[in-house]
């Protein structure tokens, strides 16, 4: 995995843009690496919580891909899922306790899915892939660009959810009043669970009929 | 006893770990191709869940929470030491983890070869550590609650990737757009399932 290079490479080359736009489309951790998905979902009822939650994974992924980096030379192969856990549990430890201490609402809405970012694939599988085998800098950005790919996905199915659902979107009423009148009711079924995992499903069919080497055999 | 009935009902159902909460959708979808290991992962998931929950429910209740240390005295008894439950519980589950490896690969090997990655992986499995979590935010009154929570969200995992692994054994016979083969339709299968699944509500005993 690890490749040897003697000369500098610039902060912003091709390599890294790559590593930071990647996620966004064609290697998204949760439509194609299908990482991180679990505390994905529950989230997305309204998009301020998947905002936070967004922001808080990307914070999550990039510090810890960057100091297991700095660490990947020193940690014995043999307990590095012990090292990796208790590194993202005190990075997570402190988002809750950032969270808690200043959008306690959001923390209250989000209530054990921010703890459940220690297990949130997504961290683990960079880390693994990623981190224990590259430089800082680029771990770094790749956990910038993974944490963007995951919260892109959080933010499309939490608009389509929180629009058709509530009417809403941040809190505010945005389907016209006229819409109501002419009998337009709002979808109550956006808001249950089951409907997150369908518009996931249905981002997929879309990404996966735009891109056919995406498209699996079975 | 009632109460205990109606907690691990209400968790294999109402509250099914995945299609309520979405916890452990990673595993979820990559071991359910066939029934034979998914059934394999269903078990180790309850075995573990049945061991942390109660397991973390003392450690909550006799270290973390607020007052929990006053048995080692008044001095200790305004403590609050629930910012380290994180750390805690997954320092539990690790072990729990490592210990049922080792059990399943001294009692069978062939399914220890069969769960290959995915039995270290139930250590980073959300719908373990969410369930000390559930826990710890529902406050069970005791420990017997605690274990039923426990179990009946382990058995309702066991039931959804079973049935999962079922339906994308038959799947793989009908003609599904080609986009939406493999991830897609689990995706929404899974939706539907848990559409199904919410029939449920409101069932009390």
């Amino acid at each position: 995995m690890s490749t040897v290079k003697t000369e500098r490479e610039p902060m912003f080359s091709a390599k890294t843009k790559k590593l930071l736009i990647g996620p966004l489309s064609k290697d998204n951790p949760i439509t194609v690496q299908v990482l991180g998905i679990c505390s994905a979902l529950a989230v997305t009822v309204k998009l301020e919580p998947a905002v936070v939650m967004s922001i808080s994974v990307i914070a999550v992924t990039a510090i810890a891909n960057l100091l297991i980096s700095l660490l990947r030379n020193t940690i014995p192969p043999r307990i590095r899922i012990i090292v990796q856990l208790v590194v993202i549990a005190a990075l997570v430890i402190l988002v809750d306790q950032i969270l808690k201490a200043y959008v306690y609402d959001v923390s209250k809405q989000l209530s054990v899915f921010v703890g459940l970012i220690i297990t949130n694939c997504i961290i683990m599988g960079r880390l693994e892939a990623f981190a224990m085998a590259n430089k800082p800098w680029p771990a770094f950005v790749d956990g910038i660009g993974n944490g963007l790919g995951y919260g892109i996905i959080l933010i499309i199915v939490a608009f389509f959810r929180e629009l058709l659902g509530s009417g809403t979107i941040w809190g505010f009423h945005v389907m016209p009043k006229a819409f109501y009148e002419l009998g337009y009711v709002n979808n109550g079924l956006m808001i249950l669970p089951p409907m997150a995992l369908i518009v996931v499903g249905i981002i997929i069919w879309v990404q996966r009929s735009k891109n056919p080497e995406l498209q699996e055999e079975n | 006893m009632e109460n205990l009935l109606n907690i691990f009902v209400k968790s294999i159902f109402i509250d099914n770990m995945i299609f309520a909460y979405f916890l452990g959708m990673c595993s979820y979808l990559a071991v359910s191709k066939t029934v034979k290991t998914s059934v394999g992962l269903g078990v180790a998931v309850i075995f573990v869940l049945g061991i942390t929950v109660p397991v973390d429910y003392l450690i909550n209740n006799y270290l973390l929470r607020k007052g929990a240390l006053s048995w080692l005295g008044a001095d200790f008894a305004t403590l609050d030491l629930s910012f380290l439950s994180f750390i805690m519980f997954i320092a539990v589950i690790a072990s729990m983890v490592q210990l049922v490896e080792m059990v399943i690969e001294k009692f069978s090997p062939t399914l220890y070869a069969s769960l290959g990655i995915f039995l270290p992986l139930i250590a980073v499995n959300c719908a373990i550590l969410g369930g000390s979590l559930f826990m710890q935010e529902r406050d069970y009154g005791s420990i017997a609650e605690a274990t039923s929570f426990g179990l009946g969200s382990g058995l309702g995992w066991f039931l959804a990737i079973v049935a999962i692994a079922a339906i994308r054994e038959k799947i793989k016979y009908s003609n599904v757009p080609k986009p939406l083969r493999g991830l897609g339709i689990t995706f929404i299968i899974t939706g539907l399932m848990g559409i199904a699944f919410m029939s449920f509500m409101g069932i009390k005993l």
